[in-house]
């Protein structure tokens, strides 16, 4: 039986990508600040993990990368080397190249197909980009200005790079003598060293890649027969390394059992010294034949055990698909055992109180339920909370990127970022991410200008950029905000009339043309990157926020700045809503969706080829929606004019909805339909009110649709409101 | 080997669905409609409640009565007269809703019926069970699993999955036209 280690990869994947995440920020950090040695060292252990784990895993490719990076970390560390600009540059593009190796892997897994899998074929094994970074950061090693380096070193470096693709062929700069041993290594694992998912062979064989090992079974005593327990380990070994690793080498191999063994490392004195050479060799002699370690263990001690397969399936289905797994802070769920705790008092509590009632009681029975109402909305509160992430992991990938287009600009920015720490509910804060980008990469592209420009409109050089994350009653506020040029109304105003999107004498405010950018009209179709204002696929953003029940707003200055305000809910599961009443039915209205609401008689009502209803609203012409009608159910008031008009905008189409009554605002839990019936048009989902019934939640964009539909307005067909009353 | 064999069949025992199939279980819950008393698997039925008022569905289907907050779980409710183009009756409080877990192509579903009255519960041997007769006009009989005399009565028995899971979803814009059309 063989553990089937795919099962890991998942998190091995997850974590390494945090690992880079890491790694990028401390290098972030390192720029243009003194070197700190803390930093480094951060740096250093995420490399080191990435390594070991892509080691462990047959990830040879990540693996052998990683381990050049390390290693030059490592004379950092130490002191042996200066850190250069250069230097955190190709780390950078190092850390670039890994995520994408990392992110091929994920793919490959995710086919099913495992290094060790025939049809395994690593593009990055040989690709070209992979390499010459590679090259570089060896060239680096050896303390060489990677623009003039090559010249002695090339041959060699390019002997090593082309050892990565080949794997029996270790990568390194060596010679033959680290076949001579300098290491005696006594392991003796404890007997229950299986169960915490450990391997000495997957030891052994990271040893071996490293540098030379030979393998050496030491005698032990054996139990009886019918004492043998197949969960147990009960051999030890005498590894004989090579040279060209330290004892923090070693060690480092050992690290996961270092409690859980006796480990012995004790240096051979070389017969003649090369020292200083780094060493290695193949793999394959890592297991001599006879008293090899893949033999004995096969034979003696089945690698899995009952706890480790447990482990992995816990894992497993922690990791399962892409939306699997979060990572939650220990205080979240000490505070929801707690809570748990004391709802369980309150329970016992209130039972107590029911066992021989009488009403004496009813203070303390009332008394009793208002804590259980209070603990149910903790609970319920912290439930919510398990699913909150802060936003840092999302603004923190803009340090990077705003480095890299700034420099690509020409531009100097200054990027703040505010609010870090702010929890955004998981889903929304993963599709939040790319509108994010987008809105970031506008801003330094069309907002900021050069320092030249700059310097000439009397501002600093250096152009703001600033990320602002906070809370507000009851929504999360993102702002992009830049001190660039601000959208150029009139050139805005100009190219919308020029696209028919408003009359050419619209007397539209500065605002309303802001707005204009969201409007798809605007979209990428055209690329003009000499206007002034913004609108490269707004309204994708824009979409992609409502969609997630937000809403954006823009507010700019010519000269002065824009700013981007990003509204969305706490999580998914809630909604604010208007209850509306229609009939004898209650609907909810999406809050998003609502303009305005306002009695229809005091509209201008207007009845365009017959039958086809409009409102005009401030010289707009609204189509109205008779909802009774559409869903088929008895209305109040069924003459337009004493109806009530809820204005709601989706996709950027503005309907009415006539309905009778408007109820109170509030926040509602959203039920899907589909679990226990299907989809129905025009309804988002349901929920439950305050006494229990059932209330639909209207879908408008739906609405939207359906009244853009041609039977709806149909010539002649809808009736006249004079035939309904009658 | 064994000992991961044992893991297996506990992670196993986890995800299994219990077997609520017609035939290996044979004790069967019967309802009135009428006259007739229907029959389905006792397994399938969650709770027996009374008739409330539900929330219409907008546009669906006659028979459709609407959904219920039953404990937070949006349940619809499906009039079996209605459905079986009976004569419908006026819901009064005797009027009783059975909420049935229902198998769909996609899980599992909850579903109410609303039926007459609850009439018994009986253990029906598997061969007592007869194929539902070739009624030629074909459709009707495609509910129908099987029958069963019991004490000189007639049960039928309903195979609710298809019963309940062939709804067709009426588009919006046919309701609008169908509208239209009536005015």
């Amino acid at each position: 039986m063989e553990v089937d280690l795919s099962q890991f990869f998942q998190s091995f994947f997850e974590e390494s990508l945090e690992g880079l995440d890491i790694m990028e920020d401390e290098l972030l950090k390192l720029e243009g600040n003194d070197v700190d040695n803390e930093t480094i060292n951060t740096i250093f252990r995420a490399a080191h993990s990435i390594k070991g784990g892509a080691g462990t895993f047959g990830f040879r490719t990540i693996a052998d990368f990683t381990h050049v990076m390390e290693t030059l970390l490592d004379q950092v560390r130490e002191g042996a080397m200066e850190l250069t600009e250069e230097m955190v540059d190709a780390f950078l593009r190092s850390v670039d190249c890994i995520r994408n190796m990392i992110s091929f892997e994920q793919e490959m897994s995710s086919q099913g197909i495992s290094p060790e899998h025939e049809s395994y074929n690593n593009k990055f094994a040989s690709d070209p980009g992979v390499i010459a970074l590679k090259n570089e950061l060896s060239a680096l090693l050896k303390g060489e200005n990677t623009g003039t380096g090559g010249n002695e070193s090339k041959g060699e470096v390019s002997e090593a790079s082309a050892d990565v693709s080949s794997t029996s062929e270790a990568p390194d700069e060596t010679e033959d003598d680290s076949k001579e041993p300098a290491w005696k290594v006594t392991f003796k694992p404890d007997a229950d060293i299986l169960k915490t998912g450990n391997d000495p062979i997957r030891m052994f064989r990271a040893l071996s890649e490293m540098t030379s090992c030979t393998v050496k079974l030491l005698p032990s005593e054996d139990p009886d027969f019918q004492d043998y327990d197949v969960k147990q380990c009960l051999l030890s070994w005498e590894l004989l390394v090579g040279s060209g690793v330290d004892e923090v080498d070693i060690r480092g191999v050992f690290d996961w059992v270092i409690d859980e063994c006796d480990l012995d490392i004790t240096k051979i004195e070389p017969k003649a010294a090369p020292s200083g050479k780094a060493t290695s060799a193949p793999v394959g002699d890592a297991v001599p034949a006879d008293q090899s370690v893949p033999a004995q263990s096969a034979q003696n001690v089945p690698k899995v055990s009952a706890p480790v397969e447990k482990k992995a399936n816990a894992k497993a289905a922690r990791g399962g698909g892409p939306e699997g797994s979060i990572r939650v802070g220990i205080d979240k769920i000490d505070s929801l055992v707690n809570l748990v705790g004391e709802l369980v008092i309150t329970q016992s509590m209130l039972s107590e109180i029911g066992r021989d009632f009488d009403e004496q009681k009813l203070e303390q029975l009332k008394k009793g339920l208002s804590q259980l109402e209070h603990n149910t909305r903790d609970l319920q509160e912290s439930v919510m909370r398990i699913r909150m992430l802060p936003i840092r992991s999302t603004f923190t990938r803009f340090k990077r990127m705003v480095r890299d287009i700034s420099s690509q600009l020409g531009k100097q920015v200054n990027l703040e970022i505010l609010g870090e720490s702010t929890e955004l509910d998981k889903t929304v804060l993963e599709r939040i991410g790319d509108p994010l980008v987008h809105l970031v990469r506008n801003s330094m592209d069309h907002g900021l200008e050069t320092p030249d420009e700059r310097v000439a409109a009397g501002k600093s050089q250096e152009g703001l950029l600033r990320l602002n994350a906070y809370h507000k009653s009851g929504n999360i506020i993102i702002e992009i905000s830049d001190d660039g040029r601000g959208i150029g109304v009139d050139k805005l105003k100009k190219k919308a009339i020029d696209r028919g999107l408003i009359a050419a004498d619209a007397a539209i405010t500065d605002q309303e043309v802001h707005e204009l950018i969201f409007h798809p009209g605007f979209s990428t179709a055209e690329k003009v990157t000499d206007l002034s204002g913004r609108g490269v696929g707004m309204d994708v953003v824009r979409r992609n926020i409502i969609e997630l029940n937000g809403s954006i707003e823009v507010e700019s200055e010519q000269g002065v700045g824009t700013r981007f305000i990003i509204r969305l809910p706490l999580t998914l599961a809630i909604l604010d809503g208007q209850l509306v009443r229609l009939g004898k039915s209650m609907y909810i209205v999406p809050l998003v969706n609502i303009i305005e609401s306002i009695p229809i008689k005091n509209t201008q009502l207007s009845r365009v080829v017959g039958g086809h209803d409009v409102v005009n609203i401030r010289n707009e012409y609204i189509p109205v929606i008779r909802l009774h009608r559409l869903f088929n159910v008895e209305a109040e008031k069924s003459l337009l004019e004493d109806g009530l008009m809820v204005i709601v905008e989706s996709d950027g189409r503005v309907v009415g909805l006539m309905v009778d009554e408007l109820l109170s605002q509030q926040q509602v839990v959203i039920k899907s339909m589909e679990t226990n019936y299907h989809k129905v048009e025009g309804v988002a989902g349901a929920t439950i009110l305050g006494d229990g019934k059932v209330s639909l939640i209207l879908e408008i964009s739906d609405l939207v649709r359906i009244a853009g539909m041609k039977n709806y307005f149909e010539n002649g067909k809808v009736k006249s409101d004079k035939e309904e009353a009658a | 080997m064994s000992a991961v064999g044992q893991t297996d069949s506990i992670s196993g025992g986890g995800n299994g669905v219990p077997p609520v199939t017609k035939a290996n279980n044979n004790q069967f819950l019967t309802f009135l409609m009428g006259e007739q008393e229907y029959g389905v698997d006792i397994l399938r039925v969650q709770e027996i409640r009374g008739w409330e008022q539900t929330t219409e569905i907008p546009n669906s289907p006659v028979h459709i009565k609407g959904v219920i907050n039953l404990r937070g779980t949006i349940v619809p409710i499906v009039d079996l007269r209605e459905k079986f183009a009976l004569e419908s009756l006026e819901y009064g409080p005797l009027t009783v809703v059975i909420v049935l877990k229902v198998l769909h192509e996609n899980g599992e579903r909850i579903m109410g019926i609303v039926v007459d009255a609850v009439s018994d519960v009986y253990q029906i041997q598997e061969d007592e069970i007869k194929s539902p007769p070739q009624l030629g006009d074909g459709g009707s009989t495609d509910f129908i699993v099987g029958l069963a005399d019991i004490s000189n009565k007639m049960v039928i028995f309903l195979d609710i999955d298809g019963l309940l899971c062939t709804e067709d979803i009426p588009e919006m814009g046919d309701a609008v036209s169908q509208v239209n059309d009536h005015s």
